[in-house]
């Protein structure tokens, strides 16, 4: 649905406007500097971990740990890129270029989703291993089992979370109500839920919580998921896919 | 060519557009008129897909919008000169627009130096005055070099360089034989510009025709006398079968009278006469008589009809308050 012409255009749009790309930088280095920093502090405390800790340890998912706080600029990101074109008033000379309302969106999707992806892999690479680097004798390394899929799976979540905003945003078309609902919901809503017993087994079908388990090496100890990395890729693809068919589905019907 | 076939709008119970059925066609200015609220923003904004008739059809060179390749390349609009990104560069605005329709880049340094802005082109938009904003949007408008070109209330927010610049532009474009589409609510911008006139109200099509028909069907032409000697010249001029009628300031109106005549008579009587002056009824007054009915928002009960004094000093101030938005 995508075009060449319309795709290039795109290009020029996203680049050109600096706030949103800034919003790129933060997220890598967030992620990044957090993910170093939790390493190191458990490194230094390892002797004080419970045994059970020590066996579960996931030295790959630790250095993800700034995610849960980078991942709040992804959503910024995938936020500003939609709903700017609303807040600026810009959707209506974009529209009356690409008429084709699904080319114009799924134009702006791709070369947004292709840019997430791009700063989403230097930066899990990059926490991956400065993370290790903290570890000390904890590290892992990328030759072992899982763990490319775990790291490569950092830049596919956070691709993702990104994409997600962007339907959330073509859905609601304002960047407040949108950023007010993912920002605490990925932040805070969705640990409260998956660790509170009653809705922990719902909770594991969230978006976040299903797609992170890509980025663990060592399953969380005695609360098997049931559903793999894939797997739980799989599902947050299924509510990445259903956020943009909502947001399809609304720029359509609806005057611009 | 622009084509629109019963055309009907509606926002929940509020009708904007109610069957307008018209077409507005190439080498000439056609003027869109109508007052506040009469539905002319909703009526172009359907004209570009923007938003979708109740009812009707709009056709663009016998397409429909969303049929039109490359859009831009048919038809160019200002619809809103605040339509933009404030933190892109004018240069990079026309950019991403000339490319998501297959315009060459060259064309972008083109219409900037076309309206002015070449020496901002690297600035970002919402640095811009409101009449440099107007000219990037006229710049997007004239990007693809399209054969059909509409503006919304494209002097709104001019300075007077600015106004004379539009009106010239919207000219010489309609003298290249493009279909040139100009919405206003003023009679007298109109009046300078246009050939045609379409004028609605509350969304209904009150008048489609030539400007030269209906100023000559509107325009009353009187002549205004005054003279010392009030008395003695009315009964002169009942004399002659003609009847005069108060007007403000002590002075008398003629309606479809000759000076001449009015002169000749007087000087034959020996009346005095400090005042013989042909005149014409404005045509903003012609239109406000047109939309009397259909104006929504009056700006105090009882204004309509307005004395013609009034009537331009109405004008003069709404000419003022565009000028201060501007500077
Ligand atoms: N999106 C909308 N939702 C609801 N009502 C609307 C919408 N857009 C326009 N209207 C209503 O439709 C009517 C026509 O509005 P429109 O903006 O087309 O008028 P206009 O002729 O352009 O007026 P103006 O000279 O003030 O620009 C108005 O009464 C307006 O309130
Ligand atoms: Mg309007």
């Amino acid at each position: 649905m995508a075009s060449v012409q319309v795709v290039r255009s795109e290009w020029t749009k996203i680049r050109s406007v600096a706030s949103t790309m800034w919003t790129l930088g933060i997220a890598a280095v967030v992620t990044i500097a957090l993910g170093m920093l939790i390493s190191a502090l458990l490194s230094r405390d390892w002797e004080h971990l419970p045994p059970e800790e020590r066996a579960a340890f996931d030295p790959t998912y630790m250095s993800f740990a700034g995610m849960s706080l980078g991942q709040l600029a992804m959503i910024v990101f995938g936020v500003l890129v939609v709903s700017n074109e609303y807040s600026t008033g810009m959707i209506r000379t974009s529209l009356a270029a690409v008429p084709q309302r699904g080319r114009l969106l799924f134009s702006k999707i791709t070369v947004a989703t292709a840019l997430a992806f791009a700063v989403g892999l230097a930066t899990s690479f990059v926490a991956f291993l400065l993370g290790q680097s903290m570890l000390g004798e904890h590290r892992t390394s990328l030759d072992e089992p899982g763990v490319l899929r775990a790291v490569v799976g950092g830049a596919l979540y956070m691709t993702l979370i990104a994409v997600f905003s962007m339907g959330v945003a073509a859905m609601l078309r304002s960047p407040m109500p949108a950023l007010g609902i993912l920002m605490p919901f990925f932040f805070l809503v969705s640990n409260i839920l998956s660790n509170v017993s009653a809705t922990k087994k719902v909770a594991r079908y969230l978006p976040d919580q299903a797609g992170s388990t890509i980025m663990q090496v060592v399953p969380r100890a005695g609360d098997a998921a049931p559903y793999g990395p894939w797997g739980g890729l799989g599902i947050m693809v299924l509510w990445v896919l259903a956020a943009l068919v909502g947001g399809y589905v609304l720029l359509r019907h609806r005057d611009a | 060519m622009i084509e629109l076939e019963a055309l009907t709008k509606r926002y929940g119970e509020k009708v904007a557009v109610n069957n307008l059925t018209f077409t507005v066609r190439p080498g000439i200015v056609t003027g869109f008129l109508g007052p506040n609220g009469a539905g002319k923003s909703t009526t172009m904004r359907m004209v570009l897909g923007l938003d979708r008739p109740t009812m009707g059809e709009v056709r663009i060179d016998g397409k429909r919008y969303d049929q039109l390749k490359d859009p831009l390349t048919y038809i160019g609009a200002l619809l809103d000169a605040k339509a933009v990104h404030g933190g892109r560069s004018a240069y990079h605005h026309l950019l991403c627009l000339a490319q998501s329709n297959g315009i060459p880049k060259s064309r972008v340094a083109e219409v900037l130096d076309a309206v002015g802005l070449t020496a901002v082109a690297r600035k970002k938009a919402k640095g811009f005055s409101y009449g440099m904003g107007q000219r990037l949007g006229i710049a997007g408008a004239l990007l693809g070099d399209p054969r059909i070109l509409m503006f919304d209330e494209p002097v709104n927010g001019l300075d007077p360089e600015g106004i004379h610049w539009i009106r010239t532009l919207m000219k010489s474009l309609a003298a290249q034989g493009r279909t040139v589409f100009v919405s206003s609510h003023l009679m007298s911008e109109m009046a300078v510009t246009a050939d045609h006139l379409v004028v609605i109200g509350q969304g209904r099509l009150l008048a489609d025709t030539s400007m030269a028909d209906f100023i000559e069907r509107n325009s009353r032409s009187y002549v205004r006398i005054r003279t010392p000697q009030r008395e003695r010249l009315l009964d002169v001029l009942c004399e002659a079968g003609i009847t005069a009628v108060d007007a403000d300031g002590g002075a008398l109106e003629v309606d479809g009278g000759k000076p001449e005549w009015i002169g000749d008579l007087a000087a034959q009587h020996q009346v005095v006469l400090h005042e013989l002056s042909p005149r014409q009824a404005s045509l903003e007054e012609a239109f406000m008589r047109l939309t009397a009915e259909s104006v929504e928002y009056h700006a105090h009960t009882g204004a309509v009809p307005v004395p013609d004094e009034a009537l331009t000093a109405s004008a003069r101030q709404a000419w003022g308050s565009g000028w201060k938005k501007g500077a």
